[in-house]
């Protein structure tokens, strides 16, 4: 489609789509918070649990609690390493009595696998790597359920945020479809098998039945600039092996009262010993743009912490950063400095996320 | 497309018009293909001296930082305040959008610099056509 490419993990991904068939990363940004927007995610990872211990299995590696999950119920959360740090965040979906699926990252698919592997041993469980089955495309936006809802018999008005269905769709038998997305907007992710053939039959499908709705295909760039403004994490900036749950601020994911899981210990210590640094949102007050790795200064320019990710946001028209700064400086109202190519420009602690979508009124 | 030929051109993608012994600067149609959405430009300050070939400024697209070689030596006399607002002007008319004024230190500088037939043929190649 004439994409600008990058290597991406071993990936060769869409950053943007061309300005002339009315992309660019703006123009997908903005799409997918008013209309409609498709990407190919091909290159996040699937592994699948199943067995009589398959819920056992979860909740020893994964720190939500997945005995909430009824069939047909998701759940972020998140795979810890022993010292309470990530190996991947991750999206837990119960697709029968005994089967999960953990939907992880492109970067982390070998790594997890073995660890997840490696993790279960002691459990009556299959763990099976499927992401090279599977094609996932997202399909995320305000209209995105009308246009997914032409291709397929499914009644997706039924499916609640943070559920799965299974239809028919555009012939294929069978296909799973979740409500989960990773740009803060409502959408779904579907998972088509990967041949070729099937995968560039069903894109350009959903192209197609999406000109109804002014469909856009995004890139990675404009997944990076949505998730940024839903303050949804990315492995290797927010999180990461050197980072743990209480730092990164997902305390609501893990449920510290459930048996023990792998983490747990390290995570009741660093608890009681209290936080060294917090992830905060960040706001340039000055003319700038803060990005990944620039320092966090206080106003006497004493360097205090690190931008994990920055960016101009499309939506919010401002300049947003998210930054591990010491938690005396993560009150919203505090004023710091970003530092941009020597030089410290203004910045504020905001509340986040920067952006929430509005409620549906229909 | 057909690079105007009232200037030359820097392998850095930057067009510098002359006038006299002023010169003007902006960044040229693949330049502002290639970055994709800008949203930021740095020039410097009226008065700043530049020097041929060396970094002047920035001009960020939402992805990334790009430098901005200066192609040719002398003293900046004006700047253009637009694109402190607009700066997606440069993505719509990156030939008409220009930079920064400069008075000449050495004119002879620029013929060392590309013809717009030249550049078009550095362009063609660099795009792999």
């Amino acid at each position: 489609m004439g994409a600008k490419m990058v290597e991406f993990n071993g990936w060769d991904m869409p950053v943007e789509y061309p300005a002339s068939i009315g992309c660019g990363i703006i123009n997908e940004h903005m799409a997918v918070r008013t209309g409609v927007g498709i990407f190919d995610v091909s290159h996040m990872g699937d592994i699948r649990l199943a067995g009589p211990q398959a819920l056992a299995a979860v909740q020893h590696i994964s720190m939500n609690d997945a005995a909430k999950l009824s069939v047909g119920q998701a759940q972020y959360s998140a795979l810890l390493y022993s010292n309470g740090t990530f190996v991947d965040d991750v999206i837990v979906h119960r697709l029968g009595e005994d089967e999960y699926l953990l939907v992880i990252n492109a970067g982390t698919r070998e790594k997890d696998f073995s660890w997840v592997r490696d993790n279960t041993r002691q459990f009556d469980c299959a763990v099976e790597n499927l992401s090279d089955d599977f094609t996932q495309i997202a399909i995320q936006g305000p209209k995105a359920v009308n246009l997914l809802q032409k291709l397929t018999d499914a009644d997706l008005s039924a499916v609640k945020f943070y559920w799965v269905t299974r239809g028919k769709l555009c012939g294929l038998a069978d296909i799973l479809m979740g409500r989960t997305g990773y740009t803060a907007e409502d959408g779904f992710e579907i998972y088509v098998p990967a041949d070729e053939a099937t995968s560039a039959r069903i894109w350009n499908e959903i192209l197609a039945a999406g000109k109804d709705f002014d469909v856009v295909p995004c890139g990675l760039g404009a997944r990076n600039t949505l998730r940024l403004e839903g303050k949804l994490p990315l492995y290797g900036h927010e999180i990461s092996d050197t980072i743990n749950v209480w730092e990164a601020g997902l305390d609501r994911f893990c449920k510290m009262e459930k048996a023990d899981f792998v983490g747990r210990g390290a995570l009741e210590i660093a608890k009681a010993s209290g936080l060294q640094r917090t992830l905060v949102g960040l706001e340039m007050t000055e003319r700038g743009i803060a990005r990944d790795g620039y320092k966090v200064l206080d106003l006497n320019d004493r360097e205090i912490g690190y931008v994990t990710s920055g960016s101009p946001a499309p939506f919010l028209k401002k300049n947003i950063a998210l930054a591990y700064v010491p938690p005396e400086f993560a009150a919203v109202g505090t004023a710091v400095k970003v530092e941009i190519r020597g030089q410290g420009a203004g910045a504020v602690v905001v509340p986040t996320p920067f952006y929430k979508r509005p409620k549906k009124t229909t | 497309m057909a690079y105007p030929m009232d200037r030359k051109y820097t392998k850095e993608h930057e067009w510098i018009q002359v006038n006299g012994s002023t010169a003007t600067v902006g960044i040229t149609d693949y330049a502002q293909q290639s970055l994709g959405d800008i949203v930021f430009v740095e020039t410097p300050k009226v008065g700043a001296e530049l020097t041929s070939g060396k970094t002047f400024g920035t001009v960020e697209s939402v992805k990334a930082v790009s430098d901005l070689y200066a192609p040719a030596s002398g003293t900046v006399t004006e700047v253009n305040g637009d694109l402190a607002t607009s700066p997606e002007k440069v993505n719509k008319d990156p030939h008409g959008s220009w930079m920064l004024k400069l008075t000449l230190k050495n004119p002879g500088e620029l013929d060392g610099l590309l013809s717009p037939a030249d550049y078009e043929k550095f362009v063609n190649e660099e795009a792999g056509h």
